[in-house]
Parts: structure tokens; sequence; C-alpha cells
């Protein structure tokens, strides 16, 4: 089986964060970058479907400056076998631009699956994996949180609001990445090893013009200070008489 | 004439309330070009009759697509008959939701269209020949603007962020037929199992009780649940500690890698408030916290707070919830 992972370098959200002066980006001084959750999760799916099948190779492709190797190399300390980098300055915030660029690299490859994470963090849109599919005429299963592939085809479980979907689909699919899918392995000095001994290519990047531009970026109103109403439930009356009277919510 | 179209979810033979949100935005986009509202909705044999109030939310034509296969969501069929309904009808901005059918629609739709799409929209204005639109990045810890210069302006609308418009005008409905056969599809949901009986979704449910840790084990959830039943329209949610623990299903999460939630009141009982956790709900209008801990971060957030044990204060919430909602 061929597997590709489309993975992006996101910076740790566990922070304040701070607007750049251009006042359309994000400061990057003293952010903490790493692999997109999700990514991770989807990187583990395709090494444990690799090593289930003999003969199958996990490739991973990440759209960025020379910085993204970084993510790349720790995908590859994971056991993924060779890495590719779609070189460009800067990536647009519009997913759709990403999609075409992304497809049109994952054209070439002639992959069995191609995995996504169902969104990243820092643009926050969770379009590209579906795009892609759409852009290569793939079947497509979004935010999967459980994974067969047998003969030919896959069964997947989506969560719904309230429900859950399972899903079976043909190869060649892809797929983006749920929470709950798995646990991603941590590189072994093995694998960090090994990683820097295996293939990364890097290709320019062809972005088409973006139809979304970011005018401007904020941060949100701070919530007003909170109170604490009381202590145990002897504060339950005022808590409910505020919410009735105050909050007008009861 | 630059009209708007609004894809209206269902699941089953109902309508959910984020396809009313979408037709309302839908509408208020319309107004400022003077122009109609069209809606697609999709769904089994009944839905028709379904279809008609949506006049009273603001559409001035309803297009609905009846098909026994469309008990389910068949995202090749949804996206076939939005693409080709949005393309024949030469629409200048199509309304979608942010559920999880409209994450995975909206994005196959406006690819399809040759366009971008803008997901978790809070607010859309119109600027001369632009569509500006607010959407939260870095898990909401970011506002971006956002210029949209294709067309039509693909969007998706976050739950909760609109209130359904009622206008009393009866929408012009128009059949038509699924534009491939369902059956034709690739992808098929085989089975859809519901998560409890009549249980209201996280993102829709104007009241949100979550628990955290601090209900130490699993069967505590009931404390939650009983809260939740007094209010009567309120969701349960958890915390990711507590879906990793296997406590609640990985669907209840609130958080950054879970679900995101703005209801009128938001409940965090035993919570102690990480900011992965305070990504998912930080946008909710009233926040209460009740906490052992009178440091956790979560009262920082917290409109009211009650410092003291969930196992005392809950049960005696519950009781008092449910004297209140007596007298109404």
């Amino acid at each position: 089986m061929k597997i590709a992972v489309c993975v992006k370098r996101v910076p740790d959200m566990d922070v304040r964060f701070r607007i750049a002066t251009d006042n359309v980006s994000v400061d990057e001084a003293g952010l903490k970058f790493d692999i997109n959750d999700f990514d991770a999760w989807a990187v583990e799916a395709a090494l444990q479907l690799r090593d289930k099948n003999a003969g199958s190779e996990v490739t991973v492709i990440s759209l960025g400056p020379d910085v993204v190797q970084e993510t790349i190399r720790k995908a590859l300390s994971m056991g993924v076998d060779r890495g590719v980098q779609l070189k460009t300055d800067k990536v647009p915030f519009d997913g759709f631009a990403i999609a075409k660029t992304l497809s049109e690299e994952l054209k070439t490859g002639s992959y069995d699956l191609i995995f996504f994470g169902k969104m990243s963090p820092d643009t926050s849109s969770g379009v590209v994996g579906p795009m892609t599919a759409e852009l290569l005429g793939l079947p497509c299963v979004s935010a999967i949180s459980s994974l067969e592939i047998a003969d030919g085809k896959g069964t997947a479980k989506r969560e719904l609001e309230g429900a859950q979907e399972i899903v079976e689909f043909p190869l060649p699919a892809v797929l983006t990445v749920d929470e709950g899918l798995n646990t991603a392995r941590l590189p072994s000095l093995k694998g960090i090893m090994a990683a820097k001994k295996k293939p990364l290519e890097v290709k320019p990047a062809q972005i088409p013009a973006p139809q979304l531009t970011v005018r401007k970026l904020e941060l949100p109103a701070e919530r007003k200070a909170g109170r604490v109403v009381g202590e145990g439930a002897a504060a339950v009356p005022e808590l409910v008489r505020l919410l009735q009277t105050e909050a007008k919510v009861l | 004439m630059a009209n708007v179209f609004a894809f209206v979810e269902t699941r089953g033979s109902d309508i959910r309330k984020v396809g009313l949100e979408a037709v309302t935005a839908a509408r208020q986009l319309a107004d400022k070009f003077n122009s109609e509202v069209h809606a697609l909705i999709l769904g089994p044999p009944g839905i028709a009759a379904k279809a008609a109030q949506l006049g009273q939310h603001g559409a001035d034509v309803v297009i609905v697509v009846e098909h026994a296969a469309l008990v389910n969501y068949n995202p090749e069929v949804v996206t076939a008959n939005a693409a080709e309904r949005i393309k024949s009808g030469g629409y200048r901005a199509a309304v979608f939701s942010t559920s999880a059918q409209g994450r995975d629609l909206a994005p196959r739709v406006a690819a399809r269209l040759g366009v971008s799409v803008v997901t978790d929209v809070l607010s859309v204005e119109v600027e001369g020949d632009s569509i500006v639109v607010r959407h939260p990045m870095n898990i909401g810890k970011v506002i971006a603007t956002i210029v949209i210069s294709g067309s039509p302006a693909v969007i998706a609308m976050r739950p909760n962020v609109i209130a359904p418009a009622q206008n009393a005008k009866a929408g012009r409905v128009e059949n038509a037929q699924p534009a491939i056969d369902p059956a034709a599809a690739r992808v098929k949901v085989i089975e859809t199992k519901q998560g409890g009986g009549g249980k209201l979704d996280l993102a829709e449910a104007p009241v949100v009780i979550a628990g955290g840790r601090g209900l130490k084990a699993a069967e505590n959830f009931k404390l939650v649940e009983d809260l939740a039943s007094a209010f009567g329209n309120a969701a349960v949610g958890a915390t990711r500690a507590v879906t990793d623990d296997g406590w609640r299903p990985h669907a209840d999460q609130i958080g950054q890698t879970g679900r995101l939630v703005s209801p009128e009141l938001y409940i965090a009982v035993g919570i102690s408030g990480a900011v992965q956790h305070l990504a998912g709900m930080r946008t909710s209008k009233t926040i209460v916290a009740v906490n052992k801990d009178k440091d956790a971060p979560i009262f920082k957030v917290a409109d009211y707070g009650i410092v003291g044990d969930v196992f005392e204060v809950i049960p005696a919430l519950t009781e008092a919830v449910r004297e209140a909602k007596k007298h109404h």
C-alpha cells in the first residue's frame, strides 16, 4: 500500500498570543512549534497500516519554509519512510490554495490512502482534507475515530453531534483524522538516528492566487473578571437568584 | 440579481437548528443585496412538509430533494446537489453550517465550485463588492477579519452565533431530484448510532453542563445528568481528561481538540479550567463554575463561582433549578 500523510507545523496553543506589527499575522517570537496533534495521529494511523501490510510505504508531505523540515523529520523519526517539502516562504490562510498545491503533488504519487489531520488549531479551518479529496476526485471520509482496512475497502467511524456514523468506502480514498483514533508513538532514539538518513525531497510549491485575504487580526475582548458567589451548598440560592435576575438564563 | 443560497441541514427526518440559522444568515445577506434566499434541503420522504416552514425564517424559494436513501447524510449526493444548484443559480454567496456535517460538506462544495470557504464564521458584512467575515483562529485566542474575493463567497456559520429569525412569509417550494443516484455513491453510511435517547446536541443546546475530574468517577456523571434534566434544555459535556479516561465518549469532549460550544449558560462541574478546555467554551454567554479549589483557573472566566464540594453543591443546585422551573 502507498500511503501519504499531509502534516503541518503549528505553534503550541498554551500561550498568550501577540499580534505582529503588520496586524495580519501572529508574532512568532518565543512560540514553540511542533507537528499538529491531529496530523501526528494521522501519521500513527498510516504507520500502523504499513506495518500490517508488507511492502507498504508512507510518505509525509508538508508545505512551508525550510523550518517545516523539522516537522517532516519528526514524522520520519516516528517511522515514516520518506518526506517531501513543498517549499514556499509563507503558507497562505486560504485552505483552497493549500489544497490545490497539495493535490498537484499528491496526483503524482498514485496513493492508496491519503491522510490529513481533521484540522489545525492555528487557522482553525479544517477544510484542506475534504477540498483536496474533491480536487483529486477521490472518496473522502472526514473526522474518523476508528478505521479498518481490508480487501481494498475501508470501514470508519465518524463522531457526529450526539450520534456516530459507521461508513464504508473503497480505496483509494482521503481520510481526515479525529482525536480518539489512536495514541501517536513517540520517536525512539533509534528512530531519530534513522530519520537523519531518510530521503527528504524539496520541491518548489506552485501556490495559486488566494481568494481569502486576512485584513486584520485582533485579540478577543477579555471576559470581565468573575466573582465568587459564595461557598458550598449555602451559596446555591444566591446563584439561582443571579441566574434569574441578572444573567436571565433561568 | 445577487441571490443567496442557504444549505439546510437535516438529521433523519428533522430539520436541525443550524439549518434555520443558515437561512437566517443568508436572509441578512440577501437583504443587503435586495435579493432572494434560495434554501436547499435534502432528506427522506416527508421532509417537504417540514421544509415549508423555512419561508418563515427568510427563504423565498425552498428546493426540496426527497429520497428514501437520504435518511442518512450522503456526502456525495449532497455535495453534487448543492454544487450544481449553486452553479446553475449564479448565487453571490452560499451559507452552510459549521456542524459535523457542515465541516465535511462546505469545503467539498466550495472545492467543486473552484472557490475558497471560511468555516466557523462569527459574523458577516457586505462592503462594496466584498463579503467580509470574522473567523476565530488559534483556538479562539485570535479573531481574524477575512475578505472573500471569490464568487460565490462560501461561508459556514458557527452554530449559536445567530438566532433563527421569524418573518411571516411563505417560501415557494420547488421539488428536485438527487443529482446522482444515492446507490452509486462510493462512500456509504451503513449505520447511525444515536447517543442516548433524545439527547440534545452540545453545539445547539442553550445550556451545557460539563463535568471534569473533580467528579472522581464515571458513575458520578449522574449528578451532571440530573442537573441537565432539571434544566430540560441542557446537553452534557466533559473535559479531555474525562474522555481520555473513558468516563465519557470522545464526542462529548469540549476543548481545543474537541467540540466548541457557546451556549447561553455553561456550568463547569469539578473542572479546573485548563487552557485546552477554556478554548472550547470561552465564548459561552454566562459561565458558572463549581470547584473545591478556590484558586482553580476556571474561576477567572466564570461569571459566577461557588467554591465547594460538587457532591454537595450540585444536588442542591439541581433541586433549586427544578423548583425554579416549576414556577415558570
